[in-house]
């Protein structure tokens, strides 16, 4: 789950993390409003939003006075950054920027560890950094028993900074950043940059947390701070139900038991020509209320025209599933053609109940995907 | 052979009074596995199918000589299981559960690392090795006695696979689902290790997804490491950037771990990549020899 920045720079602020003076605003007026109560003439007008690349898009800009915040404000407030509406910024106080560096932790998979990451490089698209000058990305695996240790803290920090004062600053933001990130079963803490000013300062000017889903059961106060786009709310509506669902804009719908046979599906969909609508994984079992659920989900997509369902009966026997979809499709209206592949335990049982209905029936993925494909290119001429 | 399980393995089931843990219980049994305990805290002295609950790991294997676990408790309990299996000097674990979170993982790891056990999972349907025994949830019906290795990020996408193998006249030495989340335990490389000095077993299947990039490391490792013949599939090509596709770990993230990108790792490799399922059986048996 990502947060926005005024929400990361809250939480960084409860850890003792120095971050920039700055205000949240929802209106021009408001904006106007905490300006006047900056100490400083300049001011950053940054968008929030959940999305990178705010800089590029033109959502983060200097002002110097009120004509200019003004006008800012106005112009960044109901501007769309890749799909995201801004209907709030963050006013903060310019800060005299001596110098730009990169600070995170992140899981990384291959060493099954936190990795606390650090760069020179501030300021900049990380993602470019990796990929284009890796050595200037410097990685310092975390052991989860012992966390970040005065030592480890120090050597890191002398990777970034010479002086010992710039040091013993950043090494005491990573320690921190490190509890924060424990604490809130975060799976990225990034600060972008993490700044010196003039004066000799440390401190971040951006915050970026993104928090395990799986967690969010422990932390209510972060699982309220939850903004789900119109796709997202689909999405948690369909998990809500024991579903994953994710829209793909195709017109060949799925239903499938098991997260990597719906992708492979998918995939052989548009191998064999088509355009799959969506992913959709029902999980385990495929109980009627189940199967009606994900039909009624699939068909609120209007540019469905085919349903494939593809079931590998394992422990829940093919005959109990064909049974389960001959009760759910008593249940519920439906014109929309439907192709069902049905494998696994009892699977000639399981074929034979559903022959003679309204279905179209296969006995391998090829099949029931050319079928499907077959099937839309029918219903679109 | 076979890897990791056997006819030597002694089980116990974690979470056995559960609904999820008791079912499995007796289909582990009924498979031929040798189930010999269970365990949920204040319900020693209770049978769950003959089976006897002890109050810990500890105790259950003090009583039964147990070597292998595998876990069904909640998502939020299950860090501690897992620790607690390790402490008790259980050699391999293997969490079915799902959904726990990435943090609690890293920690019983490095944990269960640290005292020299393995661990398979979590967020997995577990292991077979046919005709010998059955750790976790698999339909062991679809399965035959063989030699193609199995390795896989799925549930019912390597029942797909596997389906197959049979039909296509391949039995299995041991099947393994590693686990959809981001963070799990024993991987492609040391499972590939495994199965390259398996004596009895002659081909490998690597069922690859979205997602990080373990199946270029695993790439990498097969070109200098593995001499046996193998095929990978690799699920997810028409997947969404910066979408989870089901699994926790299935996510194309800041343009990294696409399918294209593994599947381009393992051709560079020379290990042929199946365009869909049913043709995994065909490029294994034209590698063979």
């Amino acid at each position: 789950m990502k947060i926005h920045e005024y929400q990361a720079k809250e939480i960084f602020a409860t850890y003792g993390i120095p971050v920039d003076r700055s205000i949240v605003c929802r209106s021009v007026e408001d904006a106007v409003k905490a300006y006047n109560h900056m100490d400083s003439q300049k001011v950053i007008v940054k968008a929030q939003v959940h999305t990178g690349g705010r800089g590029k898009a033109g959502g983060v800009k200097l002002a110097t006075d009120e004509i200019e915040l003004r006008r800012h404000a106005a112009s960044i407030l109901g501007m769309d950054i890749k799909g995201f509406k801004v209907d709030r910024i963050l006013i903060g106080e310019a800060v005299n920027i001596s110098k730009e560096y990169y600070v995170s932790y992140v899981i990384d998979r291959n060493s099954k560890s936190t990795i606390l990451m650090l760069s020179k490089e501030g300021g900049m698209d990380i993602e470019e950094v990796a990929r284009s000058t890796p050595d200037k990305i410097y990685k310092f695996v975390i052991d989860p028993s012992a966390g970040i240790p005065d030592f480890l803290a120090r050597e890191s920090a002398f990777k970034l900074f010479d002086d010992i004062n710039l040091v013993r600053q950043a090494a005491l933001i990573s320690q921190k950043l490190y509890k924060l990130f424990l604490e809130t079963d975060a799976s990225l803490a990034e600060i972008n940059p993490l700044v010196v000013t003039d004066e000799g300062k440390i401190m971040a000017i951006d915050a970026k947390i993104t928090f395990d889903d799986n967690a969010l059961y422990r932390h209510p106060r972060i699982a309220a701070l939850n903004e789900p786009t119109e796709e997202e709310k689909k999405e948690q509506n369909a998990k809500s139900k024991g579903f994953s669902y994710v829209n793909l804009g195709g017109e060949i719908g799925c239903m499938v038991n098991g997260a990597g046979l719906a992708m492979a599906t998918m995939d052989m969909i548009k191998l064999y020509g088509g355009n799959p609508a969506n992913f959709l994984d029902i999980g385990g079992s495929s109980n009627p209320t189940k199967v009606i659920e994900a039909m009624k989900l699939l068909l609120s997509d209007k540019n469905v025209k085919v349903v494939l369902i593809n079931i590998f009966g394992g422990i829940t026997r093919c005959d109990d599933v064909a049974n389960g979809l001959l009760e759910a499709f008593k249940q519920m209206k439906n014109n929309v053609p439907i192709v069902i592949r049905l494998t696994g335990t009892n699977e000639k049982e399981g074929r034979a109940l559903l022959q003679g209905s309204l279905f179209h029936v296969a006995e391998n993925m090829g099949e029931a995907t050319r079928k499907a494909v077959e099937l839309t290119n029918y219903n679109q001429d | 052979m076979s890897i990791l399980i056997n006819n030597d393995t002694r089980l116990i089931v974690q979470g056995i009074t559960g609904r999820d843990g008791g079912f499995h219980a007796s289909k582990m049994k009924v498979y031929g596995t040798n189930v010999v305990g269970g365990t949920s805290p204040g319900k020693a002295g209770e049978l769950v199918d003959g089976i006897p609950v002890f109050n810990t790991v500890k105790d259950a294997v003090i009583e039964t000589g147990a070597n292998t676990s595998v876990i069904f408790v909640p998502a939020a309990f299950a860090k501690d299981a897992m620790m607690e299996a390790a402490d008790a000097g259980i050699n391999l674990i293997v969490c079915i559960t799902e959904g726990i979170p990435t943090l609690d993982v890293i920690e019983a790891y490095h944990y269960i690392n640290q005292r020299g056990s393995s661990l398979i999972g979590p967020n997995c349907p577990g292991l077979i090795s046919p005709g010998k025994s059955l750790v976790g949830i698999m339909p062991s019906m679809i399965f035959k006695q063989g030699g193609t290795g199995v390795i896989s990020r799925s549930g019912t996408l390597t029942y797909e696979v596997v389906y197959n193998l049979t039909a296509g006249g391949l039995g299995q030495s041991t099947a393994i689902g590693v686990g959809g989340d981001p963070v799990v335990g024993l991987y492609y490389n040391e499972l590939l290790e495994m199965f390259e000095n398996d004596p009895e077993t002659d081909s490998i299947v690597l069922i690859g997804e979205i997602g990080g990039d373990a199946e270029e490391r695993a790439a990498e490792y097969i070109r200098k490491h593995v001499t046996k013949p193998l095929t990978a599939f690799i699920a997810g090509q028409e997947a969404p950037p910066d979408k989870q596709m089901g699994h926790a770990g299935a996510i194309i993230s800041s343009g990294t771990g696409t399918a294209a990108e593994k599947i381009a790792a393992f051709e560079a490799a020379g290990v042929p990549v199946a365009k869909e399922p049913a043709q995994i059986p065909e490029l294994l048996k034209n590698r063979r020899y």
